[in-house]
């Protein structure tokens, strides 16, 4: 059985609720934190429990909230990223569903640390139902004075509000969520600065992501140490793998970091759809490069997913079987980044539509056997070459594919048909 | 020509005002709270957003363009969205799809004629756990087939 964190709630009836969350033990963690520990206590603790940002990049979060400047005078804000628009990512929606108030407890905690009197909780606009089921419990929470004024009789203030997007995968992108928040478009900033200096309304800012908070009431109770041991040497904690795809139950499985992907697979999302075989895993969301059935013996976790060429990412598994056309497959990503992509830098928007062009061609029946390197080149092109990590989302599939299945789109630009279907 | 506000929208306006203060923050609200009421973000809607916030007209516009779920036109009383993203579509998207657009008599992004319902691709919905997914008004419906598109949209008054 492996150690449940994020998840142990999420059977209970009315999980969502405050009297339950509080039931089970919910918000002694913040009372614990404002009133016995000073904020250098908790970052010790967050510091030692090897917890990685669960938004994609797997920045450790303790050093990511001790860059945060001391004594500038300005207000410290956190925003929490709900963007969650990662193809294939799904896990954040179960918490803010399931257990909402373990993320605003995670909240309190962390503003607390960082020094923020005032915190944002930055969701998509298409989860609407869950914006409304997370007002419910701010406004619970407010109710029992776990928000506002002198929170547990301490003294310190806390207000805590959703900042609804609209549709732009481009803003769970740190810096774009801040524009956002400011009533601009989503466009990335340059980095340096970095947020933690220069953040939201040009203050010093925290962003993490739904999941690394959720995390943290939990480090409070059990120890940075006893966390930390939860997985491989730096990869503290669980995660949560969210499946989907060819499986039998795709579904949010949580487990230790550095849990076996095929066991994922096969035991807990019940193996591939109508007993057909594996072809290929994404393993942390749709950026990531692809990995073929025959590299998936691997652990996930950051280091061991990036020593097989891919990336853990958000912890979005998406698993293809044998019948899946690669050439199909990748042009659906494409139109995503095509479409997503915020226009500011030449390389990723023109080459997004470029590559769209190339791929549509490929699928209509007009391909040309060069169109397969031409693909490649400009992948290749926008790599590095750009504002913001978007550029590197659109190239890394596009020659993670052609690397894998090269014979596959040869195929399909000559014969002008699918190799599998 | 300005547009009548409700005194519910109004309300809404003033509690967005007091909510985010600073800057030009209210906008995305102002448009989310604009497009609930009143369908979609007519140049009327963008001048009265301009004046509240204290911008020009066309900065809401190219805030209003950036963001995919503000409607620059009127929708049916049933916006359809169907995700075609990785996942949906390794679970069945074409055809969902396609029974979508044979069951209204429309091809993605157009309207039936009564005004009931306009057919979207979206991107990916976040629900890839139950691809393929579509959304309807702000309510998600998921494990489609062909059966539950029926029992869904027949249900629909
Ligand atoms: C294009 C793009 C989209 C992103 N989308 C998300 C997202 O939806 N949710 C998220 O938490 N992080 C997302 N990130 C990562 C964030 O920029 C940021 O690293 C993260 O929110 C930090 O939180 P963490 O350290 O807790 O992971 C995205 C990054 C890029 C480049
Ligand atoms: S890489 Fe693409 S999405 Fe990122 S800033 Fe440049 S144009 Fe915008
Ligand atoms: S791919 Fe359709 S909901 Fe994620």
């Amino acid at each position: 059985m492996s150690v449940k964190i994020l998840t142990k709630h999420f059977g209970i009836k009315d999980s969502h609720k405050i009297n339950v969350y509080m039931k089970n033990g919910g918000y002694k963690q913040a009372e614990k934190a404002l009133k016995e520990m000073k904020p250098e206590e908790i970052l010790e603790e967050v510091k030692k429990s090897n917890l990685r940002g669960r938004g994609g990049a797997g920045f450790p979060t303790g050093l990511k909230w001790s860059f945060v400047p001391k004594d500038t005078g300005k207000p410290v804000y956190l925003c929490v990223n709900s963007d969650e628009s990662e193809p294939g990512t799904f896990k954040d929606r179960h918490i803010l569903e399931k257990d909402p108030h373990m993320l605003i407890e995670g909240i309190i905690i962390t503003s607390y640390t960082i020094g923020a009197n005032e915190a944002y909780i930055y969701i998509r606009g298409e989860y609407y139902p869950q914006a409304i089921r997370l007002q419910e419990a701010i406004e619970e929470a407010y109710q029992k004075g776990f928000l506002g004024e002198n929170i547990f009789g301490t003294g310190y203030k806390l207000d805590l509000k959703i900042y609804r997007g609209a549709g732009a995968y481009i803003c769970g992108e740190e810096t774009a969520l801040l524009e956002s928040i400011e009533g601009k478009k989503g466009k990335p900033r340059l980095k340096p600065p970095f947020p933690a200096a220069v953040g939201l309304y040009d203050c010093p800012t925290v962003i993490n992501n739904v999941e690394t908070i959720a995390d943290i009431p939990t480090i409070v109770e059990k120890g940075g140490e006893w966390f930390a041991s939860l997985g491989p040497e730096r990869n503290g904690g669980t995660k949560l793998f969210a499946v989907s795809g060819h499986v039998n139950k795709p579904g949010v499985y949580e487990h230790e970091m550095g849990y076996p992907l095929m066991k994922l697979i096969n035991e807990d999302a019940g193996g591939i759809l109508d007993g057909l075989k594996l072809k290929a895993v994404i393993p942390g969301g749709s950026s990531v490069p692809i990995l073929r059935a025959e590299e998936c013996d691997i652990n996930l976790d950051y280091d061991s997913v990036m020593k097989a060429g891919s990336m853990l990412g958000s912890g979005a598994v998406i698993v293809m079987s044998e019948k899946t056309c690669m050439v199909k497959a990748l042009s659906r990503l494409i139109h995503f980044y095509k479409d997503e992509s915020c226009g500011q830098c030449t390389p990723c928007r023109e080459g997004t539509g470029w590559m769209l062009k190339i791929i549509n061609r490929i699928i209509a029946g007009k391909g040309r056997k060069e169109d397969v390197d031409t693909l490649y080149y400009i992948a290749k092109g926008i790599m590095g070459h750009t504002v913001c990590p978007l550029g590197d989302a659109a190239a890394m599939p596009v020659i993670s594919f052609i690397n894998k299945f090269r014979d596959e789109f040869e195929y399909y630009a000559i014969n002008k048909k699918s190799m599998v279907e | 020509m300005s547009i009548e506000i409700s005194e519910n929208l109004r309300k809404k306006i003033e509690e967005i005002k007091n909510k985010f203060p600073t800057g030009k923050s209210p906008i995305l609200p102002l448009l989310h709270a604009f497009q609930d009421e009143l369908g979609y973000i007519s140049l009327e809607v963008e001048e009265e957003i301009a004046n509240i916030v204290g911008v020009s007209p066309v900065y809401v516009r190219e805030v209003s363009t950036f963001y995919s779920m503000f409607n620059n036109q009127p929708v049916g009383k049933y916006h359809i969205q169907v995700c075609g993203n990785i996942t949906c579509w390794l679970r069945g998207y074409d055809e969902i799809v396609e029974y979508i657009k044979k069951k209204l008599g429309i091809d993605i992004g157009e309207t039936t004629s009564d005004g009931k319902f306009t057919l979207s691709r979206v991107e990916c919905l976040g629900m890839c756990d139950h691809a393929p997914v579509m959304q309807i008004n702000g309510d998600f419906y998921g494990d489609l087939t062909f059966e539950k598109i029926d029992e869904i949209l027949d249900s629909l008054e």
